[in-house]
């Protein structure tokens, strides 16, 4: 009835993740109560969870991004606390806890921290910037975000029903065969990646199609903020890159549950194939997370400097040589494997020669920076911290692309040091800038200056104090996914990492209160222009938040930097008391089918994992009849009329006018 | 005045493309939905073929690994895979009769093609399982060797689509009865002929790789 479901499958020896899940079922339950009294259920239901407003989508992805980042966060003080104290004994965590602890932080922080980190900033803002009214699919953007919502849920399930993975974020073969792992762990990897993996595969489709197909008028490709290119870039990678990973998961499941032979010992498999496809997918992955992150930054070191982009089409193509040159080096993480040296000199030079296009982007930043009047706020701070960070971590990334040093560092700390230094210092630094950059744009106020400046210098100190010794540990031989160790000269090292991780606690600590504090003052912190940070791309041009329409009147762009350009026109002519012509607006009406699809999808995935076969059944048919009943629709859209659409942007007008006139006042 | 004409002038285009950027070569604006749906369904039609691309390449990796078990040679009948080739190439054809019927606007020419490519995809689908059961029968099922998991998983990927195919095939033909051919229904209409067409596609290249190599080895 159950598959291999039962009560022993509930963890009681272990109290550490029962304690956890029942406090976050405490707040989950308590949240529930408290929106039930308030009589919030059809105001989250009809504009949040059915809701197909990329704005919105956006900001739900990120939501599930900080939430996950949370647990992420908790997994990283648990390994780096075990390893300041499991010098010469057994420290807090048995070894198969420790080795699910390690699995799950990374699969957490790469799928459902940076994957929705940035599809949620691209999904808010670029429809924005390019002056258009939604993304090409808004539906099938609502089911995305739910199919990577029902991946993050199914790995906190295993938190307390099973376990999760012990075979590292990549689930190695043979190690993750059937053979070696038995249990349900790596079942819970498998489909969680496949499920969150056709949810991203779903967003790069609808934001591809978005960038090239629906622009405003004038907004020409060498027209596009550097962060729509950025977007582009990342979104044809996962095109190209999320297929490799839905198909290598494929294998394996078939192995496992079938008695295949891809990547067994016996009969024929090959487990250095999975290496080479998984890493097909892994190292453009590195990118589709790096590549928006650049462009958050482009935005914001160009707004922050007021100058325009130094090097705008060098970056263009800096990015594009990126997306295509990240396809040909992935056989970097596995020199080891004894292909040759020709076979490993090709992909040695090969990944020396991506460090190119990324450093003309660093140039091309610093000479953004050179001769700008600077304001040092929070965001141009991740900013200026990601571009110390990310060049350190470049430079260890092409001393570990040489293959004779990666025989001796393979699968060392330094390892983990390094690509922790370039995904932390450009992905998450990154997220946080953008997180800073467009809060305003989303909510309608900024998020307290201080207190990001705390979150800021938490994180960045924290960082070098937890990882500088990492690669410290890792030249002395210490290797990666160690429970315990007993050599003398690790252990002050591993201490020092320790501290610094309290520091980047403290830093996470911060970043809660700045959102609690910035909430509570949100009047003093409202956004009346639109334009809080004096920005030059279009999304700045509406007001914040943007009305569901986004623009009143389609924006018709003549340059490069649209707002920049707009507001000079309108300083120098006095243009803005000009009326425009408003017309009707049809806008996609919202669908629960996104969130019904998550649904079944979860349904299907959950009875997989424990081989419970009629509810697959229940799921797949679940699953079929959605698609047919959404394909059976009448009305997907509905029409704002023109005097409404009229009424808000007057009122728009009307309030940013006044909160200009009050700007200007004084001087 | 002075000062926002020249920030204009110095901002405005600041890396003087005026040239190259204006003329008659300007962006039109948002292209109409039909195109935006076909052109983002052929994205996903390219993903779909990156993840064939993989089974090819763990195919050819695990081609001659059979683990002491049959080969390709000894397993192949490709009389039954020439019939298969005809019944999908055909079904393309009839498929595409049935699109010119609906860009006319004729829905009983356009059920009928329907009809057929859905008889032709069954036809398909059937030798396919036949050819699938006989190998298990002869004891060259999936888990005989890594050659077989290869084949079996390819093919039977191919397999799945068309059966998924045929689902949305009958779903389109109940759309078109009950609704006509709305704007939204012929949207839908093209993504499927894309769907069924890239399905040949694929279908030649296993016919090339797995069938006619693979009988080679």
């Amino acid at each position: 009835m159950l598959g291999k479901l039962d009560l022993s499958a509930i963890p009681i020896d272990e109290p550490v993740p029962l304690i956890a899940a029942a406090i976050v079922l405490v707040i989950i339950l308590a949240v529930l109560i408290w929106a039930g009294v308030k009589g919030y259920f059809p105001y989250i239901w009809h504009e949040w969870i059915t809701s197909v407003d990329h704005k919105r989508i956006g900001v739900m992805y990120v939501l599930l991004a900080l939430v996950m980042l949370l647990r992420g966060g908790i997994d990283a003080i648990m390994m780096r606390t075990q390893l300041a104290v499991a010098f010469r004994s057994d420290g807090f965590f048995p070894p198969q806890h420790y080795n699910q602890i390690f699995s799950a932080h990374g699969t957490i922080m790469i799928f459902f921290v940076g994957m929705p980190f940035v599809i949620g900033l691209m999904n808010l803002v670029v429809p924005l910037q390019l002056g258009v009214r939604d993304v090409a699919f808004p539906t099938l953007n609502s089911v995305g975000f739910w199919l990577t919502a029902t991946g993050a849920l199914l790995v906190n399930i295993s938190l307390v029903v099973g376990e999760f993975a012990r075979t590292g974020w990549l689930a190695f073969p043979p190690l993750s065969e059937l053979t070696y792992s038995p249990g349900v762990g790596v079942d819970y990897y498998t489909w969680s990646l496949e499920i969150s993996g056709i949810g991203t595969l779903v967003a790069g489709v609808n934001l591809v199609t978005t960038v090239l197909k629906l622009r405003t008028r004038g907004m020409t490709y060498l027209r596009m903020p550097m962060f729509c290119w950025t977007t582009l870039a990342s979104n044809l990678l996962i095109i190209a890159a999320f297929p490799i990973l839905t198909a290598t998961l494929t294998m394996l499941i078939l192995d496992r549950y079938l008695g295949f032979h891809f990547f067994t010992n016996e009969a024929g498999g090959n487990s250095m194939m999975f290496m080479n496809l998984i890493w097909a997918w892994g190292h453009p992955e590195v990118y589709i997370l790096a590549l928006p992150a650049f462009g958050v930054f482009s935005e914001v070191v160009s707004t922050f400097s007021c100058k325009a982009l130094f090097g705008y089409r060098s970056m263009v193509l800096a990015t594009m040589a990126i997306c295509i040159i990240s396809f040909m080096v992935w056989l970097h993480h596995f020199f080891t494997m004894g292909a040759g040296p020709d076979v490993n000199s090709v992909f040695g030079i090969a990944s020396m020669i991506i460090a190119v296009p990324t450093g003309v982007k660093i140039y091309n930043w610093l000479f953004t920076m050179f001769g700008g009047r600077i304001r040092f706020s929070t965001p141009m701070m991740w900013a200026v911290g990601f571009m110390v960070t990310f060049v350190i971590g470049g430079l260890t990334g092409v001393l570990v692309a040489v293959p004779p040093a990666d025989f001796l560092l393979h699968n060392s700390l330094f390892l983990v040091a390094h690509f922790h230094n370039v995904i932390i210092g450009a992905v998450l630094f990154g997220a946080f800038a953008g997180y800073t950059y467009w809060f305003p744009k989303a909510f309608g106020f900024r998020l307290h200056e201080s207190w990001g400046k705390a979150v800021f210098w938490f994180t960045f100190i924290g960082f070098y104090v937890t990882f500088i010794p990492l690669y410290a540990a890792g030249m002395l031989g210490m290797t990666r996914r160690m429970q315990h160790y007993d050599v003398a000269e690790w252990r002050p090292w591993m201490i020092a990492a320790g501290v610094g991780t309290i520091l980047m606690s403290i830093g996470v600590i911060c970043q809660i209160l700045q959102l609690a504090v910035s909430i509570r003052r949100r009047d003093e912190l409202r956004d009346l222009t639109g334009d809080p940070w004096d920005g030059r791309s279009l999304e700045w041009s509406t007001s914040s938040p943007p009305p569901v329409f986004n623009f009143a009147v389609m924006p018709n762009v003549t340059g490069e930097d649209a707002y920049w350009q707009i507001k000079s026109k309108a300083r120098q002519q006095s243009l803005a008391s000009h009326e425009p012509d408003y017309r009707d607006i049809e806008m996609p009406r919202n669908s629960p089918t996104g969130f019904v699809c998550a649904f079944f999808a979860t349904v299907m995935g959950f009875a997989m994992i424990w081989h419970i076969w009629w509810m697959v059944a229940l799921g797949l048919v679940g699953a079929f009849a959605t698609f047919v009943a959404f394909a059976w629709r009448d009305h997907d859209e509905y029409v704002i009329p023109a005097a409404e659409v009229a009424r808000v942007d007057r009122a728009n007008i009307a309030e940013r006018r006044a909160a200009m006139d009050l700007a200007e006042t004084p001087a | 005045m002075t000062d926002a004409t020249l920030s204009y002038a110095a901002h405005g285009d600041p890396h003087h493309l005026r040239g190259l950027q204006e003329g008659p070569l300007g962006h039109e604006g948002p292209a109409p939905k039909r195109i935006v749906t076909a052109y983002g369904f052929w994205i996903f039609l390219l993903s779909d073929i990156v993840m064939f691309s993989c089974f090819f390449a763990a195919y050819a990796v695990l081609l001659r690994q059979t683990a002491g078990g049959p080969s390709g040679s000894e397993l192949f009948d490709l009389r039954s895979v020439a019939a298969e080739t005809a019944f999908l190439l055909l079904s393309s054809f009839t498929c595409g009769l049935a699109m010119i019927a609906a860009d006319v606007r004729d829905a009983r020419r356009y059920q009928i093609g329907m009809a057929v490519t859905c008889v032709l995809g069954l036809g398909f689908l059937t030798l396919e399982a036949r050819e699938f059961a006989d190998l298990v029968a002869r004891g060259a099922g999936p888990t005989r060797s890594a050659f077989l998991s290869a084949f079996f998983t390819l093919v039977g990927c191919h397999g799945l689509h068309v059966s998924i195919g045929i689902l949305w095939l009958l779903t389109m033909m109940a759309q078109v009865y009950a609704k006509g051919f709305r704007a939204d229904v012929c949207r839908r209409l093209l993504c499927f002929a894309l769907f069924w067409h890239a399905l040949d596609i694929i279908w030649v290249g296993i016919f090339s790789v797995v069938y006619l190599l693979g009988s080679a080895t």
